[in-house]
């Protein structure tokens, strides 16, 4: 039986290596989103496409400025910039003017992360807040929806100047909740499946979503709790309305399929930032966030308020963290 | 939904008075460092947005229909001394609850959102209960808003805040993202 040279290797600790830094997970969450991504691409046109790399531009041009020197190489070197831009950018109606998408990627970065001492600090959802900052600033232009059209058809307001709004000349189309809520109208399964409605740039595909979900969930990088708990809270309480009043109120299925509740309830609420840290607290959060999902969305002014559920549970998360501390290890029960 | 039960909701989450109105956002800046501070701040606004109510029912029927222009200043006067001798009366009778109410009291009664308060119901035309119940959303809100601000104060006491925006700015930009927040609310029950 032979040795390899140095017999004992002394090294100081940890000599245990985890494989899964901040850098990996970032890099599975992009592939994760790669199908979605490319399906709204295809169903929006080329226009789509530019809408995210401005927000995309937006976001890592900011991390680069406002970091601190010594840890910016760091910061744009594990992804997170880039992934919260593209998560925004998924977000917006593939018509919005590109400048507007990257002040929202600057403001993500900006209000969202860097100012609460870069990742791992930040309380709300960076992509959300940045998304938040543009409804309010910009309500018109991010509640134009346009209808799937044409690969090489780029709408002109993709193109509007810095300050101004743009014409929306491509098919606008009121999206899947829009009709629902005002219209009364419920868009058919398999066009919410495969992602054939107007909406949102990433939204709209469901089926590609789950898949990445189910990615993420393979990969451990996402707690399966956030967006079962969402998901079934949601349908749940989406099916009593329904049963009380199936003309006035949308089903469940419809409710779990359309607006952006997929792709909140799997990439943005399980954000390990900004989600509470014990399953007991998990589960609290994925149901509260599915409750005022259908709260906001049936009797609230917006169409759809995922955005909102979210960052509504993130700004309780500490609270919940603070009251589901699991009782210490050989302690008696008493003791927290 | 019933009126009364409207009126709570509105001012509880819809109307929020920091988050919506920005009134006494001085209090909430001020004493939202601690969750268990913040929250006795909370149920004294509850309680002094609830006498402030019944104040300024009585006066509006019946005083002020003689003298409509004394409105603000008789509701300021009327509004502090009622809270200071309740005050007085509270520490006398109840020391422990003095204690953990009231050294709030005298910060809170000479607060915007109370005087908002009032001066809200007047204008809404709000009678004696739906006055009160307005009263209580609003101060329920009130606490629900400093209660979460404190949350995440406490949580971000430790991270690396840059310096420029650390204290007060910093504090002013999670109040404003929080208030993003609530602005999912706008029309909430409305429409039904």
């Amino acid at each position: 039986m032979t040795q390899k040279d140095p017999k004992l290797l002394i090294q100081p600790g940890p000599q245990l290596r985890q494989e899964m830094t901040t850098p990996v997970v970032m890099r599975d969450v992009w592939y994760a989103l790669t199908p979605a991504t490319l399906a709204g691409i295809w169903f929006f046109g080329l226009g789509a496409f530019l809408v995210l790399l401005a927000s995309i531009a937006g976001a890592v041009l900011v991390e680069w400025f406002f970091s601190p020197q010594e840890k910016r190489r760091y910061f744009l070197g594990d992804g997170s910039a880039i992934l919260t831009g593209w998560l925004l950018g998924l977000t917006l109606p593939p018509a919005l003017p590109m400048w507007m998408a990257f002040i929202g990627g600057a403001v993500a970065i900006g209000l969202g992360k860097t100012i609460w001492g870069g990742l791992g600090g930040n309380l709300f959802n960076p992509a959300l807040v940045g998304r938040a900052f543009l409804l309010a600033t910009f309500p018109i232009a991010m509640t134009t929806w346009t209808a799937p059209g044409d690969f090489f058809s780029i709408p002109s307001s993709v193109f509007a100047l810095p300050l101004m709004q743009g014409e929306v000349d491509a098919l606008t189309q009121a999206s899947p909740l829009g009709l629902m809520k005002f219209a009364h109208k419920e868009t058919g399964f398999f066009d919410l499946l495969f992602g054939n409605t107007s909406g949102s740039l990433g939204e709209t595909s469901g089926l590609l979503l789950i898949l990445g979900g189910v990615y993420l969930w393979w990969r451990r990088d996402l707690d399966w709790r956030i967006p079962v708990g969402i998901l079934a809270a949601a349908m749940v309480f989406s099916s009593i309305l329904f049963l009380i009043d199936p003309d006035k109120y949308p089903g469940p299925i419809f409710s779990a399929l359309s607006g952006g509740m997929l792709l909140g309830a799997i990439y943005m609420a399980t954000d390990p930032v900004t989600s509470p840290l014990t399953p007991k607290g998990t589960w609290i959060f994925a149901i509260g966030i599915g409750l005022l999902v259908i709260l906001i969305r049936v009797f609230g002014g917006f169409p759809e308020g995922m955005m909102y559920a979210i960052l509504l549970m993130n700004a309780v998360t500490p609270l919940i963290d603070r009251y589901t501390q699991p009782r210490v290890f050989g302690r008696g029960l008493d003791s927290k | 939904m019933g009126d009364l039960g409207w009126i709570f909701i509105s001012a509880l989450l819809i109307n929020n008075f920091v988050l919506a109105y920005f009134l006494g956002l001085c209090p909430f800046l001020g004493v939202s460092g601690k969750l268990e501070t913040s929250f006795r701040l909370g149920m004294a606004t509850v309680f002094v947005m609830v006498i402030t109510a019944l104040c300024a029912w009585i006066l509006n029927t019946y005083v002020l229909i003689y003298a409509p222009y004394l409105r603000l200043i008789s509701f300021i006067v009327v509004i502090a001394s009622v809270v200071q001798f309740i005050e007085m009366v509270i520490k006398k009778l109840s020391p422990a609850l003095f204690r953990s109410l009231g050294i709030f009291l005298p910060l809170i009664t000479t607060n915007c959102a109370i005087l908002g308060l009032a001066i809200f119901a007047t204008n809404k035309g709000y009678g004696l209960w739906e006055g009160l119940v307005y009263a209580l959303g609003a101060g329920l809100g009130f606490t629900l808003a400093i209660v979460l601000m404190a949350g995440l104060r406490e949580e971000t006491e430790l991270s690396e805040v840059p310096v420029l925006v650390k204290g007060i700015a910093f504090n002013l930009i999670i109040s404003g993202i929080l208030s993003m927040a609530f602005m999912g609310f706008a029309g909430l029950f409305s429409s039904s």
